[in-house]
């Protein structure tokens, strides 16, 4: 048979066709793989684009002051006790304030310099010291190490997500001389040939807009800001140190791209950062104040700790009026419900539920619980009710999922040794499908933990600064809390909210793995 | 002492009471039931101990439980209408808003024990204020344990050899697991019923053809309430998102079903639907973050080009920071495993021995998928199709965060465009008040989503119901 007959279709024309469509059924096969490739590159970019943002804010710069407690300013007369103590910011403001101060005594004098010194301290970030402090009266009037975190955007600008940045180490500087107040200049031969090719490099890429950008030269704690330069001397403008500091030094140089004027940092701020980072007084820490600190209007000290609480609460109520009601609905319609047009309604009714916009169950929350009940706004009671009517389809479809696969002989041996329906319902069925509906549970919660629209349209969406005590208190939640800090303007903002939404991922990650398990665990073929 | 009494945490004392209730109930059933065992009569037993227990216990629990309940929801207006009825008159003649708002403050001044200020009027009212509370309370108390009682002793009557007290039982779990039923059948009612109810109120004051046929929408200052650049920015959003979820889907779900290996499902089928379990609002940052800013320069590029080559005098494209394209895109990217999905299941259950029919006629693989297997499946991926669509339409946070506020009719995809769930959350965050046409109008807004939505929903579940039997 290995001679073929003269086949017909074997022609020319045929074997022409046969390519064709070969060729048809390749392309078929890689519009498939394509569409797969796309899907998973626009969640591997997804990932990738949040994971980089949150990781630039699991750490975070905190600067180190030691001062002296001292009693006259932290807690004078009349204001010294423990609760006044905790509540007086200003004064541990203006301590450690007055310590930058002492840091930097160029500043003194003028104004706008002082203004932006204090600017490198956010006033309510010493709000946990003076707490600790007023928890513990005996450090006052001690000598004490304190960390504070940096301001936003010098943290930002030290994590090099301010602006571009070119550095370039420069040649050894011999000499050093202070030409006018605030004046250097810095002499070596050819020490600063490679910053001029560098800045006429740029000067080719972008024209003169090269002029406005800034170029600071830092060696040691002395930070100064170029004026004019040749190959052999540099003119500056000193921002912070002295001309000592430069001399048998290799400073090193940094142009930044975007002007200061663009900038919410000031060279000088920048300056101070760099000096105080030369003192060894600026650490990198993990930034566990995201998961310790309440939320505030300042980046550096917001955290999310309201809204972890805050959705937990809302969890717990949603569970436990979801989770009984969804298992006990799903027992009637497979069990015992019987096939008239009521249960025909109600089973029409739970699927198109399942699809109805989550926004529609927060007008229904809005108007029914609050505007008819009267319940509380932005309580996660409230939340948790209309998160359970709205993941109370999904569990009941996976439940009744879970008590469609018990098969019918456990039923019958139930009823065959005199127990009845109810009996062999709840002794018999339940357990057999509980892990099938454990994981439908748990998938439902996984989803009601993400929702937002609903929570915005009750009230769930304000500013809340302390930690909720109970399902009535004001709240919020971890999915609202992206939310909300998404749409801040300041840059500071962005690699916090990623932050969030890593630990909202990691919450899901987790129920999902239960799932996961549990499947494995515990699933039965019958 | 009455004035204590309104000090009462209910809900703590109701809790307690009703568990004391149904135990006290269950423990005398039991035992009433256990002597019928000792003492053999004529008559057979027919339920077991506990059984004539749970009997007593449900007759006990249910009264008191009604009662409770009754109390949550009315309790504070009755002490409330009591209260009213009793102030001054110089309060009756107050717009009933601001006795609300005074009452609420009076309720919250005598909540946290007493009012240090020198209004004596105010104090007097709050005082009375307790005491009312603690009437009610006290009677609420009074009533659940009366009716209790009552239950209680109906029931313990019943309770003898032959009474059937386990039927009685079940048909009561029976009962209430209907009730837990009928919560869904609630819902959609409440929902409903709420939409309606607030649109009603919001047609009385713009008439209804304004409102749907309308160009202007400026609900903010309850000026103009024309919706129809909001459906517009709805659809165009969803018709981009489609546009992207459409061919991905269908033919992700197509190679997973017909060419991938076992292997490659297992893994790629999962991980597909982890684009179905990311939050919303996480799509909505990365809208904002990464996809609005890259359109916009890419917009912003292609006006410079069209500029630079003469083409146009002016730039082409709006290029807005957040954009109608970047929150179609996005959004498209999360509908994807909603079309993959459940057209991949419609595609599993179309039969094998049609596609051994078309192979053995000698057809390619995808000949069989284009000519044989996708016509059989079309009912089941039509629906699939329809189910991403009312899930686009209904999508919230992604076009809140990155599809923008301006309300217009603009074809250009790089244009921020609004859409309907945009302007209700727009309209009720922050609200309070139910009244002005403004929060009213996302009421409107919310009844139209649920038609439109409900619309598509019903098709296509009934084309997946007509589709399963067709091959079950």
């Amino acid at each position: 048979m290995t001679d073929a007959a003269p086949a017909p279709f074997r022609n020319e024309k045929a074997l022409k066709r046969l390519k064709k469509r070969r060729a048809a059924d390749t392309r078929f096969r890689f519009y498939g793989m394509s569409a797969i490739a796309f899907a998973l590159a626009a969640l591997s970019l997804l990932i990738v684009s949040i994971l980089s943002q949150a990781i630039s804010a699991a750490t975070y710069h905190v600067v180190r002051y030691d001062v002296v407690l001292d009693p006259a300013v932290i807690a004078p007369a009349g204001k010294d006790k423990p609760a006044d103590v905790a509540r007086n910011i200003d004064g541990f403001y203006n301590l450690l304030r007055s310590n930058l101060l002492q840091t930097f005594p160029d500043v003194q004098g003028n104004r706008l310099e002082t203004r932006e010194l204090g600017d490198l301290l956010t006033r309510l970030a010493v709000l946990p010291v003076a707490k600790s402090v007023a928890a513990n009266p005996t450090q006052i009037g001690q000598e004490m190490t304190i960390k504070v975190p940096l301001n936003d955007d010098l943290d930002l600008y030290l994590k090099g997500a301010v602006s571009p940045e070119a550095r370039l180490k420069l040649g050894t500087v011999e000499q050093g001389t202070e030409t006018a107040p605030g004046r250097v200049t810095l002499s070596g031969p050819n020490a600063f040939k490679g910053l001029q090719s560098l800045i006429s490099a740029q000067r080719a890429e972008v024209g003169d807009a090269v002029d406005a950008r800034s170029i600071l030269v830092t060696s040691g704690p002395a930070t100064g800001r170029v004026v004019s330069m040749s190959a052999n001397s540099l003119e500056m403008d000193l921002l912070t140190g002295s001309a000592a500091d430069y001399q048998g030094a290799r400073p090193l140089a940094r142009v930044i791209a975007l002007p200061e004027a663009q900038r919410n940092v000031s060279d000088d701020q920048i300056a101070w950062t760099l000096a105080l980072k030369d003192m060894g007084r600026i650490s990198r820490v993990p930034h566990f104040s995201l998961l310790t600190h309440t939320d505030s209007t300042y980046p550096e000290l917001a955290g999310a700790l309201a809204a972890i609480v805050g959705s937990l609460l809302t969890m717990l109520v949603t569970a436990f009026i979801a989770i009984p009601v969804g298992i006990f609905a799903s027992v009637y319609l497979e069990e015992f419900a019987p096939r008239n047009r009521l249960t025909e309604i109600i089973e029409v009714n739970i699927n198109n539920l399942a699809a109805v916009p989550s926004i529609v169950f927060g007008l229904l929350g809005a108007a029914v619980f609050l505007g008819f009940f009267g319940l509380p706004r932005s309580a996660p009671l409230v939340g948790g009710l209309v998160l359970a009517l709205l993941t109370l389809p999904t569990i009941i479809i996976a439940s009744r999922a879970a008590l469609k696969s018990v098969p019918p002989s456990i039923r019958a041996a139930a009823l065959g040794v005199g127990a009845s329906k109810m009996q062999s319902v709840f002794h018999h069925v339940l357990p057999v499908a509980g892990p099938g509906i454990f994981t439908g549970a748990i998938l439902g919660m996984a989803r009601a933990l993400g929702e937002t629209a609903p929570l915005l349209l009750i009230g769930m969406v304000a500013f809340v600064a302390d930690v909720p005590g109970g399902p009535t208190d004001e709240s919020t939640a971890l999915p609202v809390l992206v939310y909300s800090w998404a749409t801040h303007a300041e840059r500071a903002w962005e690699p916090m909210t990623a932050a969030v939404i890593v630990i909202l991922l990691m919450f899901l990650i987790t129920m999902n793995g239960i799932v996961v398990f549990l499947r494995r665990r515990f699933e039965r073929r019958w | 002492m009455v004035q204590q009494l309104g000090h009462l945490p209910m809900g703590w004392l109701l809790l307690a009471l009703l568990a004391m209730l149904a135990s006290g109930g269950f423990f005398v059933g039991r035992v009433q039931a256990e002597r019928f065992n000792g003492a053999a009569g004529s008559v057979r037993v027919h339920s077991r101990p506990n059984y004539h227990g749970y009997y007593v216990a449900m007759w006990t629990f249910v009264p008191a439980l009604v009662v409770a309940l009754a109390y949550a929801m009315l309790g504070d207006g009755i002490v409330r209408s009591l209260l009213a009825g009793e102030l001054p008159a110089n309060f009756q003649n107050m717009p009933s808003v601001e006795l609300d708002v005074y009452l609420d403050s009076i309720a919250r001044a005598a909540f946290d024990h007493g009012y240090g200020g020198a209004d004596r009027v105010f104090s007097a009212i709050a005082n009375r204020f307790l005491e009312l509370q603690g009437m009610v309370k006290a009677s609420a108390i009074a009533l659940a344990l009366a009716s209790a009682a009552c239950g209680f002793f109906l029931a313990r009557r019943k309770v003898a050899p032959g009474f059937r007290a386990r039927n009685r039982v079940e048909g009561g779990i029976e009962l209430f697991l209907f009730l837990c039923a009928a919560i869904a059948i609630a819902t959609t009612v409440g929902i409903v019923a709420s939409l309606l109810y607030e649109s009603l109120r919001f047609f009385s004051e713009i008439p209804f053809w304004d409102f749907l046929f309308g160009t202007r929408w400026n609900a903010q200052t309850s000026a103009e309430f024309g919706a129809l650049p909001l459906f517009y920015g709805t659809f165009m959003i969803a018709l981009i998102a489609m546009l992207i979820a459409a061919p991905v889907g269908l033919f992700a779900a197509i190679y997973l079903s017909e060419y991938a290996g076992p292997t490659v499902r297992a893994w790629v089928k999962p991980v597909l639907e982890v684009l179905a379990g990311i939050p919303t609002v996480v799509y909505g940052f990365f809208a904002l973050l990464v996809v609005a800013p890259a359109i916009r320069a890419v917009a912003v590029w292609i006006n410079m080009t069209l500029m630079s080559a003469g083409i146009t005098a002016e730039p082409l494209l709006a290029a807005q920071p957040t954009s109608a394209l970047a929150a179609g895109l996005v959004m498209g990217i999360m509908v994807i495993p909603f079309v993959s999905s459940l057209s991949d299941d419609v595609i599993n259950a179309v039969p094998q021995t049609l596609r051994d029919a078309a192979y053995a006629m000698g057809a390619t693989k995808s000949e069989t998928v284009k000519h044989v297997v996708l016509p059989a499946a079309l009912p089941g991926i039509i629906a699939s199709l329809l189910l991403a669509v009312s899930r686009a339409i209904g999508e919230t946070m992604i076009v809140v965060m990155a599809a923008g506020q301006r309300a217009r009719i603009s074809p250009d995809p790089t244009a921020d465009l609004t859409t309907i769930t945009v302007q209700i959350v727009s309209l009720l965050t922050g609200e309070t008040e139910f009244d002005s046409p403004k929060t009213l109008s996302a009421f409107a807004l919310g009844l139209v989503l649920f038609v439109i939505t409900l619309f598509f929903n019903l098709i296509a579940l009934r084309v997946v119901q007509k589709y399963r039997e067709k091959y079950d």
